[in-house]
């Protein structure tokens, strides 16, 4: 039985963070790029290697499980560095590894410029490492490091440039955001303690059906923390505001955290705890409401922005609602799904979106943009492709994970999420063909610099391209239901997913139905399409009209509904103006005070023992003679 | 033999006295010259020949002609002081020196009785002759380091007395 | 020098001198004075140790009045050298009117 080395996967990024902190100033470019994408190559074969070793395993016993080191031993509580390799943590590392490993290429070429390239990889390699950790962690502890760890990167990345107010602004916003989740969960890890004692997956998932046998309230609670920290981390309602600021970070950085793997931490460990979701079902409903919710509110703000970055990042936190969705419905290996393929073809949109950015000259207005479909041929094909898979259109890997999705809403009788599901397709569709006419087809917007410098970006960034557009294809063939109703990759997950109290029992979908729903999402995202290139393209002037006749609900959504104004009204301002009342009264007033009345005091002491020292000698004389009979006096009395 | 003893005792007293209160320091000096002389009496009345002679001679014949020369040559005004503050500094002075004199009687009184009258030692040789005989046998150390005492003083005394010293002076002579 | 003193006697002698000598010490503030009051108070002692060694029969404490006498004059001296310096210094032999190490 050979050993899966599972460790070696997060450490190897780590042991290049280390190199590059201690000789990364004599390696040159070069060099770095080699460390870090070689460090992450490596991790990725590792990835593989193990899970090829996994497969060999009989179904029933796919677990590989490897401890590091004994890190907390109190009691009989133990949390201990040890990694836990099953089919859903195999499916995230490969996710993880293999769609970094293209990024880390591809920011190799986007970053080349840069004067900070050496702190740029130091901070990506970090980020790897804690993902990672977060991915392959056996217990809630070690996967809140990785959860801690990611939101430090994600900071320092996001503020990448912070010599720039905004970048730096952005930063502190979603690191602060984020706290506030990671505040969720560290409450939800002490409910589920409370009442199993223990922190490690296996265990708590075991004991959890007893423990909270006399309080489903508390397993509802604790699942509703824990989400908290997922809507941190995943960027849901109420704790999106972050992710589109986040944008502010280098475009790399905007591809692999915030759309591949970080924000869909929170996703994975819903799935990761779907024992304890199915034991409290109002949660999961909170779940799917949520998710739903926010899918729809993203897409209709993302139908009125105007900078390339922002369209995508609200299109990301839209597409994660979808994930939570299928997990709030049941169906979690359907957001798992369709968490991989929303990877690859986000990935691939923003790295395309980055490649225009470069070609123009760090232009990211799309109303300067136009055209490009002829003069940037490579970033224009693998965009289109990467359009076409998100917005739903077979055989693209989308259309399978989001109709899978929408399916499963619709068979577990959750009409109303499914219902939302497929308007959010439509939207979806729509503003993302949007931004594909407006950038790349049309008459040209550019301004002059822009037109002068215009160029295709080098093979660097054009490989991952690339090798991302094949997977958006291909991503969605791992489930089809043939040969011989298949489905590889929901058979593949279902050891994880069995077990936990069984879901309302979903009815099975008579063929009939199953077809109609397939046209109905393969209908909406050609709907979507139509519009735009109706209004784009063929008519412009309808698109103004438009704009002008609801120009009130335009105004809502291109101000994100007042919602970043409404925080900090309502929370920023009061917290601090409570943190500034602290700081003059306790911290000035009392601290402050306590500690100089002491000084106070002794140069009081200090002035009245001075008036002994009068200089005189007679004085002094006095004193001694007064000793001396006070001596003799006490020598009398005995 | 004890009224003789009485009437150096007195003489004593009351030039110690005199020494304390009287207002000019010549003659404050002039009378602790007195309250010596009449001491070394009483050493001569206990029979330590030698100590009495020593006590005159070097006390009364060399420390205070020191004194003198150093009063008269600061030509010191009289001791001209009063007020409250004056008043209430002497009057401490004096209750702590009542203060101090009870207590000593009183633990004279409680500890002790008054001794037995004590013969006259039988020197054989004279007090002088057994005084020399301790000195430079069992007390010859002390003796040694004293002198070397004596040394340091002169040294010492010669260089503060020296001050700031030549330049000081000269600059007072330019002045007057 | 027949039958002699009682013991008492010099001793009450003694301690009454060494308190007119803490009394001049305290009460007078021309330097001078102050520093023949010490004398007094010397003198005081040496006496104490003239009659215990009358009372012992032994000339020891009559050595010890030797060298207190000795290291008294050495006193005196530097003592003496002192004021003089003060005295061109300040201008004044007067303790209370010298306070430069107030606190």
């Amino acid at each position: 039985m050979t050993s899966a080395w599972l460790w070696a996967i997060p450490a190897l990024p780590l042991a290049a963070v280390a190199l590059n902190l201690l000789i990364g100033g004599r390696l040159g470019r070069r060099g770095i790029a080699w460390l870090s994408c070689g460090a992450v190559g490596a991790s990725f074969l590792l990835a593989l290697r193990a899970v090829v070793l996994l497969a060999a395993l009989p179904q029933s016993q796919r677990v590989l499980s490897e401890t590091a080191w004994a890190w907390i031993h109190v009691g009989d509580f133990s949390a201990n560095v040890s990694f836990l390799l099953d089919p859903l943590s195999a499916v995230m590392i490969l996710v993880v590894t293999g769609v970094g490993f293209l990024i880390h290429v591809y920011s190799t070429g986007y970053m080349a410029h840069d004067p900070s390239f050496r702190r740029f990889f130091l901070y990506l390699n970090l980020f790897m490492f804690a993902m990672l950790t977060l991915v392959l962690a056996d217990n809630f502890l070690l996967m809140f490091v990785g959860w801690e760890g990611v939101g430090l990167c994600s900071y320092l990345l996001i503020g990448f440039w912070y010599e720039r107010p905004a970048a730096a602004e952005a930063g502190k916003k979603a690191f602060v955001v984020n706290r506030i989740g990671d505040f969720g969960f560290i409450l939800g890890m002490f409910v589920l303690f409370a009442f199993t004692r223990s922190l490690n997956f296996r265990d708590v998932f075991a004991a959890a059906p007893q423990a909270f046998a006399s309080a489903p309230e508390a397993i509802t609670l604790a699942t509703l923390l824990l989400f908290l920290g997922a809507t941190g981390k995943s960027a849901q309602i109420p704790l999106y505001v972050w992710l589109p600021d986040a944008m502010e970070g280098p475009t790399p950085v905007s591809a692999l955290i915030h759309a591949a793997t970080m924000v869909t931490a929170g996703v994975y460990m819903v799935a990761r705890c779907h024992v304890l979701y199915q034991l409290a079902p109002a949660s999961l409903m909170v779940v799917a409401v949520v998710g739903a919710a926010t899918a729809l509110m993203a897409a209709t703000i993302g139908l009125a922005q105007n900078d390339i970055k922002r369209v995508l990042a609200y299109s990301t936190v839209s597409q994660l609602g979808y994930m939570f969705m299928a997990c709030g419905v049941g169906a979690f290996s359907a957001g798992i799904f369709h968490l991989m393929t929303h990877a690859f073809f986000k990935a691939l949109l923003f790295l395309g979106a980055g490649s225009v950015i470069h070609a123009l000259s760090d232009e990211q207005d799309l109303r300067k943009m136009g055209g490009l479909a002829h003069r940037l041929p490579w970033t224009h094909a693998t965009v289109l492709i990467a359009t076409l898979a998100i917005a739903g259109v077979p055989p693209l890997a989308g259309f399978f994970s989001k109709d899978e999705i929408l399916s499963s809403a619709f068979a577990s009788g959750h009409i109303g999420v499914w219902a939302v599901g497929l308007t959010g397709a439509v939207l979806t569709a729509f503003y993302m063909f949007r931004l594909y006419i407006l950038c790349f087809r049309g008459p040209s917007r550019l301004s002059h610099e822009a037109e002068h410098h215009l160029h295709e970006s080098p093979p660097s960034m054009i490989v991952p391209l690339v090798a991302l557009a094949f997977l958006s294809i291909v991503g969605g063939w791992v489930n089809l239901p043939f040969p011989a109703g298949a489905q590889a990759f929901e058979r593949w997950l279902a050891p994880v997913f069995e077990g936990g109290p069984p879901l309302p029992a979903r009815a099975p979908l008579s063929p009939g139905v199953e077809w109609i729903l397939i046209e109905l999402s393969i209908g909406a995202a050609l709907l979507g399409i139509g519009l735009a290139f109706r209004l784009y393209l063929r008519k412009p002037e309808a698109a103004t009209a438009l704009a002008t006749r609801w120009s009130r609900l335009r105004e809502l959504l291109v101000h994100k509904y007042w919602v970043d104004e409404f925080y900090d009204a309502g929370v920023v301002r009061p917290l601090a103006a409570i943190a500034g009342w602290l700081w003059r009264f306790w911290d000035e007033t009392i601290v402050d005070g306590a500690v100089n009345a002491v000084s106070y005091a002794f140069e009081g002491a200090s002035a009245v023992l001075r008036l002994f020292q009068t200089g005189f000698v007679g004085t002094y004389a006095l004193f001694l003679v007064l000793g001396v009979a006070a001596l003799l006096l006490h020598v009398l009395r005995h | 033999m004890i009224y003789v003893f009485a009437a150096l005792a007195a003489t004593l007293l009351t030039s110690a006295l005199l020494v304390v209160l009287h207002r000019n320091p010549v003659t404050s000096a002039l009378f602790l010259v007195l309250a010596f002389c009449s001491l070394g009496g009483i050493y001569l009345l206990l029979g330590a020949e030698f100590v009495g002679l020593v006590q005159v001679i070097v006390y009364a014949g060399a420390i205070m002609v020191l004194f003198l020369f150093v009063i008269m040559y600061l030509n010191l005004q009289h001791d001209t002081e009063s007020g409250v503050p004056t008043a209430l500094r002497r009057g401490l002075g004096w209750i702590m020196g009542a203060v101090l004199l009870a207590e000593g009687l009183a633990l004279m009184g409680r500890r002790w009785q008054p001794g037995p009258a004590s013969e006259a030692p039988a020197y054989l040789q004279g007090n002088t002759q057994a005084v020399g005989q301790a000195l430079y046998t069992r007390y010859l150390f002390p003796f040694e380091i004293t002198s070397m005492v004596l040394l340091v003083a002169m040294v010492g005394v010669i260089v503060i007395a020296r001050g700031r010293g030549a330049a000081r002076l000269g600059g007072a002579e330019e002045e007057s | 020098m027949s039958a002699g003193l009682p013991l008492s006697y010099s001793l009450v002698l003694s301690a009454v001198l060494f308190t007119i000598g803490v009394a001049g010490v305290l009460v007078r503030r021309n330097a001078l004075v102050i520093f023949m009051s010490i004398e007094l108070m010397l003198n005081a002692a040496n006496l104490a140790f003239v009659a215990f060694a009358r009372q012992m029969r032994s000339v020891d404490g009559q050595i010890l009045v030797f060298f207190v006498m000795t290291v008294a004059a050495a006193e005196v001296a530097v003592g003496l050298a002192i004021i003089v310096n003060l005295f061109r210094l300040r201008e004044t032999v007067f303790v209370d009117e010298v306070n430069l190490l107030k606190g």
